[in-house]
């Protein structure tokens, strides 16, 4: 979408508007939270930083995105929780992560296990707890490795996990490690990511070596399986000849985890959560890591030519393009329809730290106008690319888990010389870089970092979007407001979205939110009359 | 479905596998929300309001509030105080609400935030307007349950608001729903009391949060809820029914101690039996006659129960979840001829073991488990097989694995729409539990019979 100069004048009015009616110490911290695209002539947005006491945030907590994102989706583990029972309850099961046995047979995803502190815990210590705790969940359940994850109390009472998760381990003789991923580190469930991801990188990764390579190994990161999204991708790179060494860690094991080092290419859907695998990744094993976008048929079809031409080999090109053009050929039909259906339908998205950007594009293939979009945990380089990555200042708050230093490995033979990356950078738009989601928007485009429930009230009622999409929290919020609302989380129970097949039933999902005739009924036919009258402010004066 | 769940049932001391219990802050965020115009608010991590806010959510299909003290390390080294101070004056200037209601989380207590102290140096140096009453409750999430965070928050809510008025001792009652009482069973409880004519405060009233209708014009705060000032004339009310006692008993008896208001803990009213002894209780306290049209009620019930007992008879059933609800359930199954086999709560209670202990008193050899995980009760009913399952959505995992029919009772209800807002209680309760497991056994019946036996006539 092209504003014109007073349109994007009236959205900065909006912002200022919106600054100006908090109390000033909110005001001056939302401001920097808030851009319109066009308004300012250096635009910048604040973004990780902490979410001020008070405010209705959908950000969670350091164990949500390591236990939560992270470490939960793995299957063929027990993911034990050590702490009171709440924190293992809400994430079970509850990201929708799918997952077939490992090659072992198993799968624990169904299962949730705690150490349930209890107060005689928190006042004598849980460390004894959790080793029971470990020992029964081997001799009951036994599982390939165990996650110990930490919640809030555990560090506060100088429970040691390392230790016991050592001690396990040679007692065990299972991988036993542990994640103090306490709930009030950092600012959002972003840092959780970073918490897991070293765990993963200190005690998992490069402990194993596939059984056969080929030369077209490629890992799949920073996709969690959400509504089965991988096994929409996964069987088109092995129908053009790709090997996947790891997934990560949507329906992954940690097996494959551990090998993930022996692949020739890193394709990294969420940048987010994962950069600082991929960056470990290339630190340590020179391994290079592709932004990839499955979620938009263009997107998905850009994404596997670009990691074609990284390969160089003609037989995996013309490959791609059977299976672009096959599967472009099966959607083609449905795609028009919904194209008819949705062009010019004005959507906002606010959502992740990563798929806010990943949905513009397919909304944008649908004919979709993005009037606003936002993360709810995101990162400066996530609106701004990775360029702003020096620029970013460490703050106690923001950082409060360092990026592990590596060096090459001795002895390890990474695939690729660091010369043949460098060439392949040249010419490859997305390897080993990510522009971010600000330079993809249009002039006038309305981008909130850390949306909150007043900020989304004032966006439904002068933006008046035909559908909203966020997360669980906001959905019934904006519904009961009038507004359709679908989950970009969860996908409503719906999904997968990405690859070819996902854009379609991602059309109809919107398709079906803006025309069910449900909501339609809203207004009885008595009350029509009033409606008409109803000035917008009075419905303002009601709201606030 | 759940393969690596062994039939051998070894004892476990430390770890809890597959839980039917939450911990505290998601029931006292859940009792605040049936306060008029009243902000939840988590102290502690974000979190805890986060989690707990999406598990409503996902259970109710409906808009969920609540705000954090967004605890970080600097909160957790030199304590929360400032953050919650932070946090209330921004409720105040964003929100405005009526009621702040404060419950505490597992890190600040274990840090030792001293709740009540800061928000009444915030009343006393005009932090907090007059017109704005802040409530606290303290509920760290190692001790008790979601059952036990709702009952604190809903005696905080009488000891901070309820005043003993002796001089109009009326025929008025009040009545705490409770953690399980669902939308539809506190507007059936209130179709009941209003039929017998009987005034009554109910708090706190989660119905019009958790049940709100789509009208396009919602604010943020639902319409309906207990007021400040219902909660203040409780301390005048002739009794206090308990209709779930884990979730309702601490406040009940705060009110009798501060009001000298007595408490009436019953059974919760599911199935007949427990119905009838409600509203004969309910006429004993206050006069009120039992009408024709409830009576009548009653004897739809007993001729649907009848009419239907064949299908019940004998079946073999399990039931998990709280306390209360497991109780009630379990006398309503015994009350259609049903055998319970295994019944489990995940909550700790000595209500249950009293009430199980009544209920099962015709069957020694059933399995009464309190304080048990879902994992258990799978192991429990590969050893001795049952009919029917009665419980939450987390139940439908097992019910897979053992090819069992499931009723979905109880909370949370994450793959079902809708069923909160029709009643388990009451007669009318117990006719729709009627319905729903007679037709569900039978439709059971119907796929597993061969086809020279798949009838017209059941």
């Amino acid at each position: 979408m092209s504003e014109t100069k007073q349109e994007i004048a009236e959205l900065c009015r909006l912002r200022d508007e919106i600054v100006e009616s908090y109390p000033e110490k909110v005001g001056r911290n939302r401001k920097r939270h808030l851009l319109v695209k066009g308004c300012d002539a250096q635009p910048a947005i604040d973004a990780n930083s902490r979410t001020l006491p008070g405010i209705i945030t959908t950000r969670g907590c350091a164990f949500a995105g390591c236990k939560g994102v992270v470490l939960g989706p793995i299957k063929d583990i027990v993911n034990l929780v050590h702490g009171p029972v709440g924190c293992s309850y809400y994430s079970w099961l509850t990201r929708r992560n799918f997952a077939r046995p490992s090659d072992s047979g198993k799968n624990f995803l169904q299962y949730c296990a705690t150490t349930d502190m209890q107060e005689s815990d928190i006042v004598f210590g849980g460390e004894k707890k959790l080793m029971q705790a470990l020992r029964e969940v081997k001799e009951t359940l036994d599982p390939e490795a165990i996650a110990i994850s930490a919640t809030c109390p555990v560090g506060l009472i100088g429970d040691d996990i390392a230790s016991v998760a050592r001690d396990a381990e040679a007692e065990l003789g299972i991988k036993v490690f542990a994640a103090n991923c306490e709930g009030y580190k950092g600012v959002s469930q972003s840092v959780g990511h970073h918490i897991a991801c070293n765990t993963l990188m200190e005690n998992v990764v490069g402990t194993e070596a596939p059984d056969k390579t080929t030369d077209f190994d490629l890992n799949i990161f920073g996709e969690y399986n959400i509504g089965g999204d991988l096994w929409n991708i996964r069987p088109l790179l092995e129908r053009i000849g790709y090997n996947v060494i790891s997934t990560y860690t949507g329906d992954a094991s940690i097996h494959d985890i551990a090998r993930a080092p022996a692949a020739k290419l890193t394709l990294l859907m969420c940048h987010r959560s994962i950069n600082y695998a991929t960056q470990m990744f290339w630190d340590k094993y020179r391994l290079p890591w592709l932004k990839v976008n499955y979620i938009g048929f263009e997107q998905t079809a850009q994404s596997l030519r670009e990691i074609a031409a990284f390969f160089g080999d003609d037989g995996l090109a013309a490959r791609t393009e059977q299976v672009i053009a096959t599967e472009m050929e099966r959607i083609q039909p449905e795609l028009e329809h919904y194209r008819r259906r949705l062009t010019g339908k004005r959507i906002i998205l606010f959502v992740g730290g990563s798929r806010a950007h990943h949905f513009q594009h397919l909304c944008e293939e649908l004919g979709m106008e993005i009037i606003m979009a936002g993360y709810e945990f995101a990162h400066r380089d996530d609106y701004e690319g990775r360029q702003v990555l020096d620029e970013i200042k460490d703050s106690g708050l923001s950082k409060v888990v360092k990026d592990l230093q590596f060096e090459l490995e001795a002895g390890f033979k990474p695939r690729l010389s660091e010369a043949e990356v460098s060439a392949k950078q040249a010419e490859l738009e997305h390897l080993m870089k990510y522009e971010g989601m600000i330079g993809d928007m249009s002039q006038g485009a309305f981008i909130v970092d850390d949306l909150n429930h007043y900020e989304t009230g004032i966006a439904i009622r002068r933006l008046k979007p035909d559908v909203f999409c966020s997360g669980i929290k906001d959905k019934y919020v904006v519904e009961k407001m009038g507004v359709p609302s679908r989950q970009l989380h969860s996908y409503d129970y719906s999904g997968p979205y990405t690859g070819f097949e996902g854009a379609i039933t991602f059309a109809r999902d919107i398709d079906m939110a803006v025309s069910t005739p449900t909501i339609r009924f809203m207004t009885p036919p008595w009350r029509q009359a009033d409606q008409d009258n109803e000035s917008v402010n009075g419905k303002e004066a009601a709201h606030a | 479905m759940l393969d690596h769940t062994p039939q051998e049932i070894r004892e476990r001391s430390a770890v809890k596998i597959n839980p039917v219990n939450i911990c505290q802050p998601i029931g006292a965020a859940f009792a605040a929300a049936g306060l008029r115009n009243c902000m939840p608010h988590s102290h502690g991590s974000q979190g805890c309001s986060s989690y707990l806010r999406t598990q409503l959510t996902r259970h109710y299909r409906e808009p969920v509030m609540g705000t954090s003290s967004s605890f970080s390390e600097d909160t957790a080294v030199f304590g929360g105080g400032g953050n919650l101070k932070q946090a209330i004056r921004n409720i105040i200037a964003i929100y405005k609400p009526e009621v702040i209601a404060v419950h505490t989380t597992c890190v600040a207590e274990t840090i030792g935030d001293d709740v009540r102290s800061i928000i009444d140096a915030m009343e006393k140096s005009g932090d907090i307007p007059e017109e704005v009453a802040v409530i606290a409750a303290s509920t760290p999430s190692y001790v008790g349950t979601h059952i036990l965070g709702y009952a604190r928050m809903v005696e905080s809510m009488v000891n901070a608001f309820a005043t003993a008025d002796e001089d109009t001792k009326k025929q008025r009652i009040n009545v705490i729903p409770g953690f399980n009482a669902e939308p539809g069973d506190i507007r059936e409880i209130k179709r009941i009391l209003a039929l017998m004519q009987i005034d009554f405060i109910l708090f706190p009233d989660t119905s019009d949060a958790f049940g709100a209708p789509l009208t396009g014009t919602a604010g943020l705060y639902p319409e309906g809820g207990t007021t400040i000032d219902e909660l203040r004339q409780t301390g005048g009310s002739r009794a206090t029914f308990v209709i779930c006692r884990d979730s309702g008993e601490l406040a009940a008896a705060a009110l009798e101690r501060k009001c000298g208001v007595p408490a009436v803990l019953l059974p919760t009213p599911v199935g007949i039996a427990d119905t009838d002894t409600f509203i004969m209780k309910l006429a004993e306290i206050t006069g009120s006659t039992v009408p024709v049209e409830l009576e009548t009620e009653r004897g739809r019930l007993v001729d649907m129960m009848h009419d239907a007992h064949p299908h019940f008879h004998g079946k073999r059933v399990a039931i998990a979840g709280d306390p209360d609800i497991v109780s009630g359930m379990t006398s309503l199954a015994v009350g259609l001829g049903m055998e319970p086999v295994h019944i489990l709560s995940g909550t700790r209670s000595a209500a249950f073991e009293r009430e199980s202990a009544r209920l099962l008193q015709d069957f020694p050899r059933a399995n009464a488990v309190n304080g048990g995980d879902l994992f258990t009760l799978h192991q429990l009913i590969k050893n001795e097989p049952v009919d029917l399952l009665l419980g939450n959505s987390h139940c439908k995992y097992i019910a897979r694995a053992e090819d069992l029919p499931l009723i979905r009772i109880g909370f949370p209800i994450s793959d079902r729409a809708n069923l909160h807002q029709f009643p388990v209680m009451g007669y009318a309760g117990a006719a729709r539990m009627v319905e729903r497991i007679g037709n569900t056994l039978l439709d059971r019946l119907d796929r597993d019979a061969p086809e020279e036996r798949y009838e017209l006539l059941l």
